[in-house]
């Protein structure tokens, strides 16, 4: 009877004995399992703990990062514009560092480190990855490394490696264009690729330097060390090759540079030269420029402030970021697009005074020269002469938006694309802009200033460079570029159309450009003197200050800063382009000084050593 | 009987009946919570080592500990019977969210763990880790023990489906914690040793199945680096290089607290997650490591110990099925950072840092009191 129930119906105590069994059972389980656990840890702790503590201290294995070497710069011709030097720089490890104060004390009794180098060191310190090593001075000399050789023993966790550092042969002539690469700061870390970037200090900052930084940097490679328990490398166990930078090869010409660097000669001032058949920037200044390897160790901050406070604002890349009214350069296009829209024939004549009055306004509009400058006067000669009345009446009668349309496809308004940063578009009014920015109306008076290049509009000297070789061109607008090419890769440049305006309307355009230096009564005739080859130009002078109705402009009686700025473009040789040019000096009045700047670049360009123009037809003939 | 004199010879089981009432009042099992409380306080300073002194981390885990002990206070109110009459249906609800993580989970790491509702985030499979002792156990309290042959095969459907599921996700660890627990009631239960020992033939059976048909590359990877871990240096073989070197450099004392230098090398990965125990065993060394497992075997013998006083079968096996399933974590944990098992992603319970699994283990904690207090209402 009870083992009938035992088997068919549940039986609360058996399975509660049934349970106690099993849970000794299970006990015994576990502590003979945790008792193989015990011992396990036994064998690694105890047993071999010689072994690990070994393992541990003396032998770490890192997997070190390898930075890839950073591409090249190279002008044209092949001649390095940024190189990277082997430097001896010194770097500790703050978890070696048994007390970091001492240590920084004793280093700088040693090199004399200044409390601001001791400071810079201190933020890059709060900062860093565990066990990396921080930097406290790049670029030891002979006699610094001696010294500190001979006490390293005495101070564990300083190093002195050998690193690569970035340096720039010219110093400060292509500071604004090239850049320069400095410590990747916060803002930069959060952006890169870490593991990429593991091993690197510098990125670019600025120009050629940032725009390619991807391809300058390169890959990271890595390699697996066994260290000390200094972090002393012993031996390299296998390695991953980094991938080197790519090298570039600029449009660059360092002869031409040079030549326009001397001659702005520290004024404030930018020149510009591009190849006209291909865009490539043969040449971009800006002055006063500043020494780019400053920026590659930290820039002291001493060097920073004079460098941030300088009234002349050598910072400032004037090439790219300055903008400037275009004034009279704007003349040969809006004679062109007079001629284009049929508001004028080439024979058209407009009376010249020496002021213009829109009908129905009381308002004089001055020429530059008081007295006029001929009876009457044609599009031909208004370029030659630079004559402002015959441009307000043309600006007048084509309107601004007809303005607005021609001159947005030479370039203005809009940043030309350039491969450099921080580039600015300039400003090229129209309708649409007046409401936006100052809710008003167009009013035509205003379209007359703009017929001389200065209200409202501005544009950078990249503009004027990439717009006046597109008047060599004969209308066709490429986009401007710094980079040559790279490995293989050579880069295309965008072209387009500007307007298609027939072939009779760019010959007087062309003409008239080239008689204002080879004409009787040009603006630019001294540089005709000793010309090998025919120059088309047009000078300019941007009026810095407005001059009030019936004054007279006095440019003794106005602070330096306040004189007119000079600015020249052009192109040579006049009959078959090669180089264009814009240059903008800074409150010198003269275009004149502008224009000797472009003679200077030009002539470097096109004539050999002898002072002869270059076949360039025989040169294309042999490039094929 | 017996069960009521085990009551009395119980270790802090109350001299004062004030006390001991005030405890049942409040559903908590002294014992187990005092022990509870110093590993995770340990764990806590364990983990800002680990970290790399982050502040930060131990704050929030001290959060994930408030929540975690708030969640296993509410469960020890739950009246065990209610618990038993309601898994069946909640065990269904769990299996249906396994298959929707499946079809519609988010997901993580490379495998797909989490379920997205509403702005709601969680681990179907975490919650079946509870759900899975408490359904086996329904099952098995209401049939015949020690179970015969189709009671047995039932159970290890019970157990498998939400097994496979996660494995499927893939979750190799989880799944392992899972069916485990499954398996525990089956043996509380009274299984017959010829079904166990028939079980590890099986097993023998389906490894090479198992590994050929079945198993990820990578967990494939972790099995071969078990055996050779020098095979792959700096790859697979990396964590458990620098596991094994962080313990053994430990030795017998340990290198101090906030002295280990493979974590703070970086060079110890999972430092302050899976592989925490290397942090303890290089810093507090064997001491340390055994004092550990010298107070998770006072909470295993605790939890034994309330299944044998319970008054229920269910009871019985849910309390010895959690016990068991909390033994499996620290040996497979234990075994796994020190090279003795394959690297399965299960945590050091109440050590290492996370919030889910933390969760889960004290609901789990939860049940337990509820079990204990329970009977200990009904032997007055």
């Amino acid at each position: 009877m009870w083992q009938h129930d035992r088997r068919y119906m549940k039986d609360p105590i058996a399975e509660a004995s049934l349970f106690q069994g099993r849970a000794f059972t299970s006990l015994l389980i576990m502590a003979i399992c945790f008792v193989v656990i015990i011992g396990r840890y036994f064998y690694l702790q105890v047993i071999q703990y010689q072994r690990y503590q070994t393992e541990s201290d003396k032998n770490r294995v890192h997997v070190q990062s390898v930075p890839p070497k950073r591409g090249l710069i190279f002008d044209r011709k092949g001649r390095l514009l940024a190189e990277n030097i082997s430097a001896q720089s010194l770097v500790l490890v703050s978890e070696r560092i048994p007390d970091m104060q001492s240590t920084i004390e004793q280093l700088q009794g040693l090199l004399g480190l200044s409390d601001e180098d001791v400071e810079t060191f201190k933020v890059r310190l709060s900062r860093h990855r565990p066990f990396e090593e921080v930097p406290i001075k790049v670029g030891l000399s002979e006699e610094e490394m001696a010294k500190v050789a001979v006490e390293l023993h005495n101070l564990p966790g300083v190093e002195i490696r050998a690193q690569l550092v970035r340096h720039y042969p010219y110093d400060d002539m292509f500071a604004h264009v090239i850049g320069y690469v400095g410590r990747i700061n916060e803002r930069e870390q959060q952006n890169l690729d870490e593991e990429n970037y593991a091993g690197t200090y510098n990125i670019g900052k600025l120009g050629i330097e940032r725009y390619y930084e991807s391809q300058l940097h390169g890959t990271v490679g890595a390699q697996n060390v066994e260290t000390d328990v200094r972090g002393k490398i012993l031996r390299v166990l296998d390695q991953i090759d980094p991938i080197p930078g790519k090298d570039l090869t600029l449009n660059l010409d360092l002869d031409i540079q040079k030549a326009a660097f001397d001659a702005l000669d520290g004024r404030r001032g930018s020149a510009i030269a591009i190849d006209t058949r291909t865009g490539g920037v043969l040449a971009i200044v800006s002055t006063p420029s500043y020494d780019s390897n400053l920026f590659v160790n930290g820039i002291s901050s001493k060097n920073y402030s004079a460098l941030r406070d300088s009234p002349d604002l050598p910072l400032f890349n004037r090439s790219l970021q300055g903008q400037y009214p275009p004034a009279s350069t704007v003349k040969p296009i809006l004679g062109l697009a007079g001629l284009h829209f049929g508001t004028i024939t080439p024979q058209t004549t407009v009376r010249d005074p020496g002021w213009y009055q829109l009908p129905n306004d009381t308002r004089f509009y001055r020429d530059w020269k008081r007295e006029g400058h001929a009876a009457r006067i044609n599009v031909a000669d208004a370029i030659i002469q630079s004559c402002d009345v015959f441009f307000y009446d043309l600006s007048y009668k084509l309107g601004i938006d007809k303005i607005h349309d021609f001159m947005a496809s030479f370039g203005y308004g809009e940043p030309t694309g350039v491969d450099l940063t921080s580039e600015r578009g300039g400003l090229l009014p129209s309708k649409d802009w007046k409401l936006r920015t100052y809710n008003q109306p167009w009013f035509p008076g205003e379209t007359l200033n703009i017929g001389i290049g200065q209200g409202y509009m501005l544009a950078t000297p990249m503009q004027m460079a990439s717009a006046v070789s597109a008047l060599a061109n004969n209308g066709e607008w490429i986009q401007p570029r710094v980079l040559q090419k790279m490995d293989d890769f050579t880069p295309m440049p965008k072209r387009r159309k500007t307007f298609e305006v027939s072939q009779s309307n760019w010959a007087v355009v062309e003409e008239a450009m080239r008689d204002v230096i080879h004409g009787q009564r040009g603006t630019a005739r001294a540089l005709a003197r000793q010309s090998a080859y025919e120059i088309a130009g047009k000078t300019g002078t941007a009026q810095v200050v407005g001059i009030a109705q019936g004054e007279k402009y006095d440019s003794k009686a106005l602070a330096s800063r306040q004189r007119d700025h000079a600015l020249f473009v052009g192109f040579a040789p006049a009959d078959a382009p090669r180089i264009a040019v814009a240059v903008v000096i800074e409150n010198v009045e003269h275009s004149s000084e502008s224009a000797s700047v472009a003679k200077k670049m030009m002539d470097t360009y096109l004539l050999d050593k002898n002072g002869e123009l270059i076949n360039f037809a025989a040169l294309d003939g042999i490039d094929g | 009987m017996a069960n009521s004199d085990f009551v009395r010879q119980m270790p802090l089981g109350g001299h004062a009946s004030l006390q001991k009432s005030l405890w049942h009042r409040l559903h908590l099992d002294p014992a187990l919570l005092f022990l509870l409380l110093i590993i995770s306080g340990f764990g806590l300073f364990v983990l800002y080592s680990a970290s790399g002194q982050s502040v930060e981390t131990v704050k929030r885990q001290g959060a994930f500990f408030m929540i975690a002990y708030t969640a296993m206070f509410f469960v020890a109110q739950i009246n065990v019977d209610m618990m038993r009459r309601w898994s069946p249906f909640v065990y269904v609800l769990g299996v249906l969210l396994l298959v929707a993580v499946l079809f519609g989970g988010t997901v993580g790491k490379g495998a797909q763990r989490w379920l997205q509702i509403g702005g709601f985030r969680f681990q179907p499979s975490e919650i079946m880790k509870l759900i899975m002792p408490l359904a086996t156990a329904w099952f098995l309290s209401s049939r015949i023990l020690p179970p015969r042959i189709r009671v047995v095969l039932i159970s290890l459907a019970i157990a498998m489906v939400p097994a496979v599921l996660i494995f499927k996700q893939p979750d190799l660890g989880t799944a392992i914690l899972v069916a485990a627990s499954g398996l525990f009631c089956l043996f509380f239960a009274g299984l017959g040793w010829r079904y166990v020992i028939a079980a590890g033939g099986l097993a023998a059976i389906a490894a090479p199945i198992m590994w050929f048909f079945v198993m990820h590359d990578y967990q494939k990877r972790r099995v071969l680096t078990l055996f050779d871990p020098e095979s792959d240096r700096l790859g697979s073989g990396w964590n458990i290089i620098q596991s094994m070197t962080a313990i053994g450099s430990g030795g017998i004392e340990g290198k101090g607290w906030l002295q280990g230098s493979q974590s703070a090398l970086n060079f110890l990965p999972e430092s302050h997650t899976d592989f925490i125990i290397a942090v303890l065993a290089e810093e507090f060394g064997l001491l340390g490591v055994i004092a550990l497992l010298l107070m998770y075997s006072l909470i295993l013998v605790r939890g034994i110990v309330i299944g044998m006083s319970a008054q229920s079968t269910f009871a019985r096996l849910v309390a010895g099925a959690i016990t068991s399933t909390f033994f499996v974590y620290v040996l497979v944990n234990m075994g796994m950072v020190s090279g003795i098992l394959p690297v399965v992603g299960v945590p050091l319970p109440l050590v290492s840092q996370g919030g889910t699994s933390l969760v889960t283990l004290m609901m789990g904690f939860g049940i337990l009191m509820a079990i204990s207090t329970e009977q200990r209402r009904l032997a007055h």
